[in-house]
């Protein structure tokens, strides 16, 4: 871009007075999602001044770190223009499968020193195995990503309640370990454990994707397929390996929801999933592949959660937080439309 | 009484699109029944014209007379209500529909009063403007069914349906067989002969020469010349596209071939495909492949990247053989392909040049930690774009999407270039992308095989396989039906042995 000679008048149809410009770049940076959230915030100042009380803030930072998780997995899976829609369903199993492992009362390993941590691997492994098992099936059977993951949400959701009445005559798997339950409390160096596991795997996220080999044929196969086929990229290989890294994303936010629910319930998670890609998409991930970062995704998140915590403070009954939520995710999907027009006509 | 107006005048236009300005006063006229060409390199301004004359775009200043008639559509919808057509490179038809719910898509009749559609009316229209074309299909096939060459004739059915009186065919001959351009120079013939007035933009000049009578040549958004083609001429016309006379399209080698074979290929065999195929391409060589659409050319150069699969036969890579072949494989093996659908299989469009140059050499840019380091993809970059003469060096934020046919066209070589390939097979590496490019990309295979590597080039372009190969094998139904060396180069022959069955020819290579 060149730099406007200030003393020229604005012609019609020539290029915008600097005003509109800078909004218009504005628009079009990444930062757009992490200012709009600032704005929002200091808008709703007045109205809701709890909103920055140390309290509610560090509530907010609390809320949004298990759905931070997931939604950073999700992301890798809309960049290769996939979904993955059972992300909630690996939450619930997890939890129930963690829970059957470690739990004091009737656990397999119950009061066993290895309980928690055999638990723990036990619900990474079970996500890895339901992403891969995805992945495959996109890849082997060739079927779209979206009735793939339809089908995976409805049979392990069923599975969870399943494998509950297993367990306990109760709704969930109780008498879950101390040093596990502490976990979602516990801080380490003054900083939230959950805190310290969402920014790990942020920075690992963004490090993949950004910057790891994986990261770029990921970006190749969503942009275009056949291109990244002729190019080398293992094309199979990627897709299964986004699902896979959705579902372990998936599953370390159940250790979290769990260890804060105390309880192995297999409904754990079970209404996040609009929230998942609602902020996903409000970050600026696009839908049909090809674009995306994680850093998007934690601003994605931050507004959502921003959002959802004012609403509540406000008293604003459910389905209209529900209304709001919707008409914000609509407007994400215009801007990114729009953005796609600014620069395709420039 | 004064002569009647011309079928078409177009007098000063000019366009700006964000304060530049791209067309400077273009103008042109077209007489009934009459066929004017209209040539320029990408970028030229042929595009943005024609937008303008099919109402995408509307004109900051000039005139454009139909019959004698101000004409100034305000969208596509205007200009095909005034009788103006446009056969797009890419064809608008609907695969999924039949041909005739493709001819009335926009304007189905209704029967009587009522909201149902008139289906004994449309079909009896769709066989008329079929007959029209000569088009010896059913009303109802569906239009996925059909070649290119077919769907085209259909567009031309549909333009005549909306009684067009002025036809503008955008590259038409690109993906038609030989068969199918002569039939569709028939047929133009015929509409010019019922009065109808065609424009014809077109790279392949000798196209332009056999079916217009006139020919306007733009250059950087004005027109530099206009005459007869008799008058002109092919080197003339290059000449005004390029603004510079051209002494030499085909720049020499100085290096013969070396002894060592780089690719050895031994009885490759698919069913339906391939037929005991077995040549081979030394050091410093550029063997040429010559068939139609659909002889096997590009399925061969598939199999040998590890694209398509094959059943019998062996693959050799400078001695070594390339087993279960992948892409991955071949590339370790020093094999490069560059596709001949580049917006398809070739690049990612929606990403920055810099993106699209180190996708096939991840490794290289990568630091000791294994991770990209955006500093080496950016040296690499644009050490490529300077290696390949990119007309931007800015890599990092232009997106390939941005650049021209041939820029485009650059990067793809350039990406593969950065792996130092011992064999580079290019699949129609010029297709649509215009005469200062095509120089270019000549140079860079040149300067390729002057330090060692072996080509295997894939080209419709006779000239083009003439003046760049050392040898020229043709195929024919999946058979290699006939091998030249440089000096018994004979177009006739080549052409009528890329032609024929392979029942009644001879290999020899």
């Amino acid at each position: 871009m060149t730099a406007l000679n200030p003393s020229a008048p604005a012609k019609p149809g020539a290029a915008p007075p600097s005003a509109i410009r800078n909004l218009v770049r504005l628009v079009l940076s990444e930062y757009f999602v992490l200012v709009l959230c600032a704005v929002y915030a200091l808008a709703m100042g007045p109205f809701v001044p709890e909103l920055w009380s140390w309290e509610v803030a560090s509530n907010i930072l609390s809320d949004m770190m298990p759905l931070l998780i997931v939604a950073i997995g999700q992301t890798f899976v809309l960049v290769i223009a996939g979904i993955d829609l059972s992300v909630t369903a690996i939450i619930s199993m997890a939890a129930v499968v963690g829970a059957s492992v470690m739990s004091e009362t009737n656990g397999y390993l119950s009061g066993g020193p290895l309980a928690v941590p055999a638990a723990l691997a036990a619900m990474v492994a079970l996500g890895l195995a339901i992403g891969t098992l995805n992945g495959l099936a996109v890849t082997r059977l060739n079927m779209p990503p979206f009735i793939v993951t339809l089908a995976t949400r409805m049979f392990f959701a069923g599975s969870a309640v399943w494998f509950t009445t297993f367990h306990t005559s109760s709704s969930s798997i109780a008498g879950l370990p101390d040093s596990f339950t502490a976990f979602a409390d516990a801080s380490l160096l003054g900083i939230p454990q959950p805190m310290i596991l969402a920014v790990v795997v942020t920075v690992v996220a963004h490090l993949i994707l950004a910057r790891s080999r994986l990261g770029r044929w990921i970006v190749a196969v969503g942009s275009n397929s056949k291109a990244a086929t002729i190019s080398g990229v293992p094309v199979a290989r990627t897709i299964v390996a986004t699902f896979a890294i959705s579902g372990v994303c998936a599953a370390l936010a159940a250790v979290i929801y769990e260890s804060r629910m105390q309880t192995g319930s297999p409904i754990t998670g079970e209404n996040i999933l609009l929230d998942i890609i609602g902020a996903v998409v409000i970050g600026g991930t696009s839908l049909f592949g090809g674009k995306g970062k994680v850093l998007w995704t934690v601003f994605g998140v931050l507004f959502l959660v921003i959002l959802d915590t004012s609403m509540k403070l406000l008293g604003t009954s459910l389905f209209a937080i529900y209304i709001i939520k919707g008409g914000v995710i609509l407007m994400a999907a215009v801007i990114d439309t729009l953005r796609h027009r600014i620069l395709v006509t420039r | 009484m004064s002569p009647p107006a011309p079928l078409l005048l177009v007098e000063g236009i000019r366009k700006s699109f964000f304060g530049v300005e791209v067309l400077h006063g273009v103008s042109f006229t077209l007489g009934r029944g009459e066929a004017l060409g209209l040539v320029g390199e990408n970028g030229s301004g042929k595009s943005t014209s024609m937008n303008i004359l099919g109402g995408v775009h509307q004109p900051d200043a000039g005139t454009m007379l139909v019959e004698g008639q101000p004409y100034r559509p305000a969208d596509p919808g205007a200009a095909i209500a005034a009788g103006i057509a446009f056969i797009h490179q890419e064809l608008n038809l609907f695969g999924n529909l039949t041909i005739e719910d493709n001819l009335f898509i926009d304007n189905f009749p209704r029967r009587g009063g009522l909201p149902f559609i008139n289906r004994s009316a449309i079909r009896k229209s769709t066989q008329d403007h079929l007959a029209q074309v000569d088009l010896d299909l059913a009303p109802t096939t569906p239009v996925a069914r059909l070649s290119q060459g077919e769907r085209q004739l259909v567009e031309i059915a549909k333009a005549l349906s909306r009684n067009a009186r002025l036809i503008i065919f955008d590259e038409p001959t690109t993906s038609l067989t030989r068969r199918e351009v002569a039939r569709l120079f028939g047929l133009v013939a015929k509409l010019k002969a019922r009065g109808i007035g065609i424009i014809y933009i077109s790279h392949a000049l000798d196209d332009v020469m056999a079916v217009c009578e006139r020919v306007t040549v733009l250059r950087d958004g004005a027109v530099v010349g206009t005459g007869t083609s008799r008058d002109l001429g092919v080197p003339r016309l290059i000449s005004l596209m390029v603004g510079r006379s051209i002494e030499t399209i085909f720049p020499q080698r100085t290096a013969p071939p070396r002894p060592s074979d780089v690719l050895a290929v031994t009885n490759l065999g698919q069913p339906g495909v391939a037929e005991a195929i077995t040549f081979t391409i030394r050091a410093g060589e550029v063997v040429g492949l010559a068939g139609l659409m659909g002889s096997g050319r590009s399925e061969l150069a598939r199999m040998i990247f590890g694209l398509d699969p094959f059943r019998s036969g062996t693959i050799a890579v400078e001695g070594v053989e390339l087993r279960d072949p992948t892409p991955a494989r071949a590339m370790a093996a020093g094999i490069a392909f560059l596709t001949e659908d580049r917006r398809g299989e070739g690049l990612l469009m929606e990403a920055p040049i810099a993106d699209n140059a180190v996708l096939a050499s991840l490794r290289s840019v990568a630091n000791a930690l294994g991770l990209i380091d955006g500093k080496r993809v950016a040296a690499a970059s644009r050490t490529m774009a300077q290696k390949v003469r990119l007309s931007t060096d800015r890599v990092e934020d232009t997106l390939v999407k941005h650049l021209s046919g041939g820029n485009q066209q650059k990067v793809v070589i350039g990406k593969w270039l950065m792996r130092a390939p011992r064999l580079f097979i290019l699949d129609e590496p010029t297709r649509g992308i215009d005469v200062g490019a095509k120089q270019e990309v000549y140079r860079i295979i040149n300067a390729l095989v002057e330090a060692g590597s072996a080509v295997l080039l894939i080209s419709s372009e006779i000239e083009e396989l003439m003046g760049l190969s050392d040898r020229i094998l043709t195929i024919s139904r999946g058979e290699l039906t006939g091998g030249f060396d440089r000096l018994d180069f004979d177009r006739e022959a080549i052409m009528t042995a890329a032609a024929v069955g392979a029942d009644h020819a001879k290999v020899s290579s």
